[in-house]
């Protein structure tokens, strides 16, 4: 197979949300010793970015998404441990520290964006949800992390998100990392009010606004 | 006389429930069901399911749900705050209560929400206690001016103060039940007194899918020996916490439904509860939880009728709205669910009131939705032949200058076949342009503050009101609240 169509094949696969294809060609591609880097580049990215298209034009649901953006994930694991091996520094978008805020146990929204932003090449670490708001800040520290996300579904669990920019600031370790916030009961007053950096209504909405604050 | 039919919305076939059921006692038995209340793993254990204490799954056998369900009340009866007046939470009776524990308010004057303080908490529950078709009051607001740990008892405190009308309530800590259960056997005059004549529904909803939080779980077993209703709540999203088909929504709420049955009955032997829910269809697109769509009034239909079939009362979640303001949708989505709900003769509808997917109250909401469950009421009121003959003998002599409008039968009847609504607009175009072309949450704002205006609050006695004070103020103090808001 030419490496053009395998590129197209990805990409379709991607696009069409099958999983054991995603994987399969990535094999294929470990197995030609192709360029992994540019496999990724030119199949897998211009699939997910589709994807983000085709849900924009109102084309594609979140069943979609969420379906293409786990064939993202199951190819990478394939490719990274082979990147590792070659020792190839893939080109992170930047790094995220996500999870819902202690007291609160919704991670549905939580996992949208972190699967969207982890299929757009952001590296995520999902601490999961009733997380302790200095886990999210160790977390960050330990991985040299630039953003900590914060979810909350409940108004009363929101405040969380406050308190975690407070606890940032007692630290000083305030202009270190981006907080951005996102839940049902948050919006852009909310995120102004209490200094967040960022806010996003939804999870392809949150995958823009983190390339536009990585100024990518 | 012809018996007058009660017109009746029945979604599933017999054999549909019966798979539904048989499938739901399935996954109960086989995958179980977490339980995180180390209390109801206990009553499990020592009815002989096998519980593992370490997961906090419990997988539960039909036989023993089957004699949970043989024990629990297939009718209960509420009563309000006199004692007096009492309620039949059964059959095809239906009862509204204003949809529950909103976090905002819809100011009127602005058009914004905002976060509710005591003032319209006071407002909501007078308001509730003047609309005739609003038969329960609700624990409808969150009072944000006071501390978050004493914010479930001050809204029943606030409740039992101001309306005579059974409350649906619920709890938003472990600790709460006990000073809420305190106030309401404050109002009854002991806890003996308040079992035999209930004052008041808990909420409890499990965690989809398949799962009793400790929270929820405890408000079962609390309620249940207090001689209180628990409404079983459960809530599935369509395609996010529940399967994406209707039919296998029902299953999973079903399933969690009897599991909270099951915890009734073990902790109380015949204690009363209610086969409930607000499930919801899951919107694809904006990850939302829309209380309006048809296909969320159709769950709520379709367990209504399975809750039916196993001779338990039912409740919903319907005749409330998605919209952020009093506008046609709002309008379309309350009296589509408040209809469909009555139609379906779920026993307790809660929703009059709610905005924005259950987060959202409005006194001006209130009041219309007050006048669409008129509507729904006598829409199951039936046709009756009300005469025999029908109209034979009143066309006797019949001339065409024979005269309707004053016929001794008319004026017998239009009440009663008839009803008039103070809210909807049914004025000419001239006459509604002569009255300044109001838009109907200006007539509905203006009709909240005539009722406020007019009636003075239905306050409860002196003495219980110290009594529940007095239990308010102890309770507040053992969480380090020194002082609560001032009453109006």
């Amino acid at each position: 197979m030419k490496k053009e169509e395998l590129f197209a094949r990805i990409e379709k696969a991607i696009i069409e949300g099958r999983k054991s294809e995603a994987e399969d060609l990535a094999r294929e591609a470990v197995k030609a010793k192709l360029d992994l880097t540019e496999v990724i580049e030119k199949g897998y990215v211009p699939g997910i970015q589709k994807v983000g298209d085709l849900w924009e034009k109102g084309d594609y649901f979140l069943p979609e998404l969420i379906t293409s953006a786990e064939c993202m994930k199951a190819a990478m694991a394939v490719l990274q441990p082979e990147l590792d091996k070659a020792k190839i520094q893939t080109r992170s978008r930047g790094k995220l520290v996500i999870g819902t805020v202690e007291g609160d146990i919704h991670d549905i929204g939580k996992n949208l964006v972190a699967s969207m932003l982890s299929a757009n090449g952001f590296d995520v670490v999902d601490l999961g949800a009733d997380v302790k708001l200095e886990k999210f800040i160790e977390k960050a520290e330990e991985t040299k992390a630039d953003f900590i996300c914060l979810s909350a579904l409940l108004t009363t669990t929101m405040l969380g998100q406050k308190k975690a920019i407070e606890l940032l600031k007692q630290k000083n370790l305030c202009g270190k990392f981006k907080v951005l916030v996102g839940g049902a009961p948050a919006n852009q007053k909310w995120a102004d009010e209490i200094g967040a950096d960022g806010y996003a209504e939804n999870a392809m909405l949150a995958v823009k606004m983190v390339k536009r604050l990585m100024g990518a | 006389m012809i018996k007058t039919i009660r017109p009746k919305l029945e979604l599933l076939s017999r054999r549909l429930i019966e798979k539904i059921i048989d499938e739901a006692y399935e996954i109960l038995d086989k995958q179980g069901i977490f339980v995180e209340n180390k209390e109801a793993l206990k009553l499990f254990s020592q009815a002989g399911m096998k519980v593992d204490k370490k997961t906090h799954r419990v997988h539960l056998k039909r036989r023993l749900v089957e004699k949970c369900l043989a024990t629990a009340p297939a009718v209960i009866k509420l009563y309000d705050r006199t004692g007096e007046r009492d309620y039949t939470v059964g059959g095809d009776e239906v009862h509204f209560d204003p949809g529950s524990a909103a976090v905002t308010i819809l100011d009127h004057k602005t058009g914004e929400e905002r976060k509710p303080e005591t003032k319209d908490l006071v407002d909501f529950s007078r308001l509730t206690e003047c609309l005739d078709n609003i038969h329960f009051q609700s624990t409808g607001l969150i009072s944000s001016d006071v501390p978050h740990p004493i914010a479930d008892i001050y809204r029943l405190y606030i409740g039992l103060i101001y309306s005579r009308k059974p409350v649906v309530t619920g709890t938003f800590r472990v600790e709460s039940f006990r000073p809420m259960k305190d106030l309401l056997a404050a109002v009854r005059g002991g806890n003996k007194e308040l079992a035999a004549k209930p004052l008041a529904i808990f909420d409890a909803c499990p965690s989809p899918p398949l799962k009793w939080s400790n929270l929820t779980t405890q408000s079962l077993i609390d309620a249940a020996r207090a001689g209180l209703p628990s409404e079983l709540i459960s809530m599935g999203m369509t395609g996010a916490t529940s399967l994406v088909t209707i039919s296998g929504t029902l299953v999973q709420h079903v399933a969690e439904n009897l599991c909270g049955v099951a915890i009734v009955q073990l902790a109380k032997k015949g204690a009363p509860v209610i086969f409930g829910g607000s499930p919801s269809s899951f919107d694809m697109r904006r990850g939302t939880t829309p209380m309006g769509a048809i296909e969320t009034m159709m769950i709520d239909a379709g367990y209504a009728q399975i809750g039916k079939y196993l001779n338990l009362p039912t409740h919903a979640y319907m005749g409330l709205s998605d919209a952020k303001t009093n506008d046609a949708q709002a309008g379309l989505e309350t009296g589509l669910g408040a209809v469909l709900g009555a139609l379906a003769g779920v026993n307790v509808i809660s929703g009059p009131g709610m905005l924005d997917f259950e987060s959202c109250q409005s006194l001006e909401k209130l009041v219309i939705d007050d006048e669409i469950c008129g509507m729904a009421y006598r829409l199951i009121a039936g046709i009756a032949q009300r005469e025999d003959p029908i109209a034979t003998d009143k066309f006797e002599g019949f001339t065409p200058e024979t005269q309707f409008l004053s016929m001794p039968h008319t004026k017998k009847w239009y009440r009663m076949e008839h009803s008039y609504p103070l809210i909807a607009d049914r004025d000419t175009y001239d006459a509604w342009v002569a009255l300044g072309r109001k838009p109907i949450a200006e007539r509905a704002s203006e009709h909240v503050e005539k009722i406020l205006r007019s009636n003075p609050p239905a306050l409860v006695e002196k003495d219980v009101r110290n009594e529940l004070t007095r239990i308010l103020t102890a309770y507040a103090k053992d969480n380090g609240i020194a002082s609560l808001p001032a009453l109006p």
